[in-house]
């Protein structure tokens, strides 16, 4: 006990108690659950799933682990193209974030103080409004009688709507509307420190602009992309929202899977399994994430 | 590399003030009115809206030469050198380099490099990279580029750091990989932006003798900026001094110290005594000048153009004023004061005497033996000058 | 740093700004429209105030709307109370043992995809209500505490990152003039780092606001939130209603956003000029 006495005598320890335990409890810890519910069996009662631990006849606790849920899901196709896609449209968004949001970081980061401040405030406006309405706004916009498809027939652009919403396109443009602020913000803060100096250095030993870009800033700006690439990436993999409104109802995310597993089919230990399998993916990448944040503020001191 | 030597004998040219006339082998160039100019600036400025950075400069800077812009932060020098860059381009005039109008010519295509101020070293290469990366650009082979990189890192003596990256190096260090990078490309001309700002003082000396060496070796040509006078005395074969956008003199160290064309100029380089006052008698060979500052009549032995009503100032140097005990032989370039404090600077003392009109006239005396002088606080004091020592200026 | 910025960076600076703000101003616009086709502009009643008249005698909205609040002022005070104490820990304290597990606890609710943080919080709802019959049933109790866990993770990094940038001159200065470090906490840090407490407080306020996955899992009966009751109206389609909530809510972020940069910028100059 000379670590607990420790904490509770320092100052310190008391400090990073509070945050400390309260996220062993409400975030570590649950995952063991799930860890715990995805082997056990679907039940028809309330919480619908079997214990896992069973007192058997001759008073001895059992494990009955079951691996079921996840045979399940290897085999059900359903669920592999669910995941497969679910990283395809993750990695495409990511790259589009990419292609729009890398020029907007880096005009804002090369604006004068004054226009910088109002920029930046513009890219936080829409992350602090809700994305619910937000997204929302885009059913307006690309439904068969919404904003665009009226703008385009009345001048006469097309004669019929376009088949937009409810497909893999309002997907798409969903998410990379949604997450562009997540993109730009690290990556802005990243060229913010840059010393553009080093672009006249480069210039003036023999480099064109745009050879100072590829050879200069954009290596530099390595870690201001993965950290803005990770942020766009992982959520975007389990997202449910964007799809669920804006994809098609063949819009297979896993995010929307686990939903509906959870939801509809009250099929708990299915959507543990489904969340288990998320994870094991993707915390490879949040802690690739962590460690680009750690090396990113390193470097700022 | 023809021009070895040559920025020496161009700094030897201005090594002492009076050259006896026979003495000169060869005139210098800026004295030579056939010399060709290298470096030409004609009637250029650079306004940022409305504030004139640069106004109405214009310049001749010479093959071999380190010229040195001195002036306050903001005076207009950093723009300069910039244009010459080709980093902004001038509102009006232009600029030539070796004969070439390269007024609207980018940086990359320039036969100029540029040391700047942070160094500029890219982090994420190391030294040897660093050095290599403005000869990639042109294209040169590889095998040329490392045996030119491998002899610029042994002449800046950094063989030995060739694989570290900036961030692993000494402040000193990065100063000579910063060196090395702009000049392995063979520059006809080198700029640098306060080249040894960022080094303690021992070191910036110690650097400033190492760069006026490499200079010699090499030959390029160098127009150096700086706030810092010892460092342009030091360095420059000539110095220009900066004010408000102006070049406001222009000459050797010497002539800049010695003869200094107004007050801004005696103040700025060097510290100085600065007498207002109004002539009483203009001769041709000599002047009198009668200062309520001082209750005395100063005495100058040389002739000067002004006004007879303008009111003019008479500069004189600290370290040119005598002090003694005893009143000196004569009436005229001597004052009365008591010493009011005094610094003790190990190799000199400063002396500030004040006179019975209340000015207080700054006096250096060198420490010449162990045992101080006597005189200390309080103290009555004569204070003299020679009549070749003042200065008068008329603005 | 001059401004130097080419045609093309500009040109992709006024289409990425078209893109995030055209969806915001066609919500804006059509809240005023007459036509319950929410997209189609009826010229001839428009603009009208008619739908916000609606969305204000709307019962379930309002009760919905009154629960989030509830949740979100909760969630942000806690959040921030915890997010500081991290976020200090964090940023002041070198070396202590699990520094490395509380820094990755805090990072990794800002990028996990929140179904699974949701079902995961649920699960252990259900499980602490079998094992010591606490919480009893879900609710608002149970959504505040799923919401502070992951909007304390945001709280960190804004305290922590101001505290990176914090001069820690100032502290040891109090501390030589005789101040005890919980007094120097109170007195000298907690003042200067007070905007980036206060952007915390807003940021969690707002993210418990909009949530919708978390509230979802969490949630019981009776409880429903703002989000989760616009949810279930949009998945229905487009309502005009809802264009009205989008508006009110663009407008009051806008006014709160600039409302705290300029005073934060007026903070800054104040912190600077000392």
């Amino acid at each position: 006990m000379g670590f607990l006495k420790k904490i509770v005598v320092s100052g310190r320890g008391l400090v990073v108690a509070l945050p400390y335990l309260w996220l062993l409890l409400f975030f570590v810890a649950p995952f063991l659950i799930v860890l715990k519910i995805s082997f056990s069996d679907v039940d028809l009662a309330i919480p619908p799933y079997k214990p896992l631990l069973e007192w058997t006849a001759k008073n001895a606790v059992a494990v009955k682990l079951n691996f079921n849920n996840y045979a399940f899901l290897f085999t059900d196709e359903l669920y592999l193209k669910a995941f497969i896609n679910s990283i395809k449209v993750a990695l495409v968004s990511t790259v589009l974030c990419l292609l729009i949001g890398y020029p907007m970081a880096y005009g804002i980061a090369r604006s004068r103080p004054v226009t910088r401040n109002i920029l930046l405030l513009l890219v936080i406006l829409p992350f602090w409004t809700s994305l619910l309405l937000r997204v929302y706004a885009w059913i307006g916009l690309l439904k068969a009688n919404g904003v665009i498809n009226n703008i385009l027939m009345s001048v006469g652009l097309i004669h019929e709507p376009l088949v937009m919403l409810y497909t893999q396109f309002a997907m798409y443009v969903g998410i990379v509307y949604s997450y562009l602020p997540f993109f730009i913000l690290p990556l802005y803060a990243n060229l913010e420190k840059m010393d553009w100096q080093l672009l006249e250095a480069a210039q003036d030993l023999g480099c064109k602009p745009y050879q100072a870009f590829y050879k200069i800033t954009l290596p530099l700006s390595r870690n201001g992309i993965l950290a803005g690439s990770m942020l766009v990436f992982i959520p975007a993999v389990g997202e449910f929202v964007i799809p669920a409104l804006l994809g098609g109802p063949n819009a297979l995310m896993i995010g929307r899977i686990l939903w509906d597993e959870f939801f509809s089919n009250r099929a708990w230990p299915v959507a543990s399994a489904v969340a288990i399998l998320m994870l094991i993916m993707l915390v490879p990448f949040m802690m690739w994430y962590q460690s680009v944040q750690a090396r990113e503020s390193a470097g700022s001191r | 590399m023809p021009l070895r030597g040559f920025g020496r004998n161009l700094r030897r040219a201005n090594s002492g003030v009076a050259i006896s006339a026979g003495s000169v082998a060869k005139p210098t160039p800026w004295n030579d009115p056939t010399a060709r100019a290298y470096v030409q600036l004609e009637h250029v400025s650079k306004s940022f809206g409305d504030f004139k950075a640069v106004d109405d400069i214009s310049l001749k800077i010479y093959q071999g030469e380190i010229f040195c812009l001195l002036g306050a932060s903001g005076c207009g020098k950093t723009t300069l050198l910039r244009m010459l860059g080709g980093f902004e381009k001038p509102s009006a005039g232009r600029i030539l380099i070796d004969g070439e109008d390269m007024t609207g010519v980018p940086p990359y295509l320039r036969p100029v490099n540029m040391m700047f101020q942070s160094y500029a070293l890219f982090p994420h290469m190391n030294v040897e990279q660093n050095v290599a990366f403005g000869l990639k650009q042109d294209g040169v082979g590889k095998a040329e580029i490392k045996d030119r990189v491998a002899t610029m890192l042994d002449l800046v003596k950094l063989g030995e750091f060739a694989k570290r990256k900036p961030h692993q190096l000494s402040g000193g260090q990065r100063q000579r990989v910063a060196l090395a990078r702009s000049l392995v490309k063979r520059p006809k001309l080198l700029l640098l932006d306060e080249p040894l700002g960022a080094l303690d003082k021992k070191l910036r000396e110690h650097t400033q003798f190492e760069l006026i060496s490499l200079q010699d070796k090499l030959g390029v040509t160098f127009v150096v900026v700086t706030h810092d006078q010892e460092e342009a005395m030091t360095l420059a074969s000539r110095i220009g001094v900066m004010d408000h956008g102006e070049i406001v003199q222009a000459g050797t160290p010497s002539e800049i110290y010695e003869f200094p064309s107004s007050k801004f100029v005696a103040d700025f380089v060097g510290s100085v005594n600065i007498f207002e006052g109004k002539l009483i008698e203009d001769a041709p060979e000599y002047v009198r000048i009668a200062s309520h500052e001082l209750d005395a009549v100063i005495y100058v032995s040389h002739g000067i153009s002004a006004a007879p009503d303008a009111i003019i100032w008479v500069a004189v140097r600290p370290e040119k004023i005598l002090m003694s005990t005893e009143a000196p032989g004569g009436t005229e370039n001597v004052v009365r004061g008591t010493v009011q404090d005094i610094a003790y600077l190990g190799d000199l003392s400063i002396y500030l005497v004040k006179l019975p009109t209340g000015k207080i006239v700054r006096v250096t005396q060198p420490n010449t033996s162990r045992h101080a002088e006597t005189i200390t606080w309080e103290q009555k004091v004569y204070l003299s000058w020679n009549s070749s020592s003042p200065v008068v200026v008329t603005r | 740093m001059n401004e130097r910025r080419s045609f093309f960076v500009i040109t992709c600076l006024a289409f990425g700004f078209a893109f995030l703000y055209i969806p915001i101003l066609s919500m804006v616009v059509f809240s005023f429209n007459a036509s319950k086709l929410v997209t189609v502009w009826d010229s001839v009643n428009s603009p009208t105030l008619k739908w916000y008249h609606v969305l204000f005698s709307n019962e379930e909205i309002l009760d919905a709307a009154w629960i989030s609040l509830r949740v979100a002022v909760v969630n942000a005070s806690g959040a921030v109370v915890l997010g500081t104490l991290a976020g200090f820990g964090l940023a002041r304290f070198e070396q202590f043992r699990g520094r490395f597990t509380l820094n990755a606890m805090t990072t990794a609710p800002l990028v996990m995809p929140e179904v699974i943080t949701g079902l995961s919080l649920l699960l252990l709802f259900v499980a602490l209500e079998e094992t010591i019959g606490w919480p009893a049933g879900r609710g608002i109790t149970t959504m505040t505490i799923g919401h502070m866990t992951f909007s304390m993770a945001y709280a960190t990094v804004v305290v922590q990152s101001r505290l990176a940038s914090f001069d820690t001159a100032l502290e040891e200065a109090a501390m030589d003039l005789g101040a005890r470090p919980l007094k120097v906490f109170f007195v000298i840090t907690l003042p200067i780092i007070f905007p980036a407490i206060l952007s915390g407080w807003l940021l969690a306020f707002t993210l418990s606001w909009d949530d919708l996955v978390i509230s979802s899992f969490t949630s019981g009966p009776g409880s429903s939130t703002l989000p989760m009751v616009v949810f279930s109206k949009v998945r229905l389609g487009v309502s005009p209603e809802i264009n009205v909530l989008a508006t009110l809510t663009i407008g009051v972020v806008t006014l709160m956003i600039v409302g705290v940069s300029l005073w934060m910028a007026r903070a800054n100059r104040l912190a600077k000029a000392i």
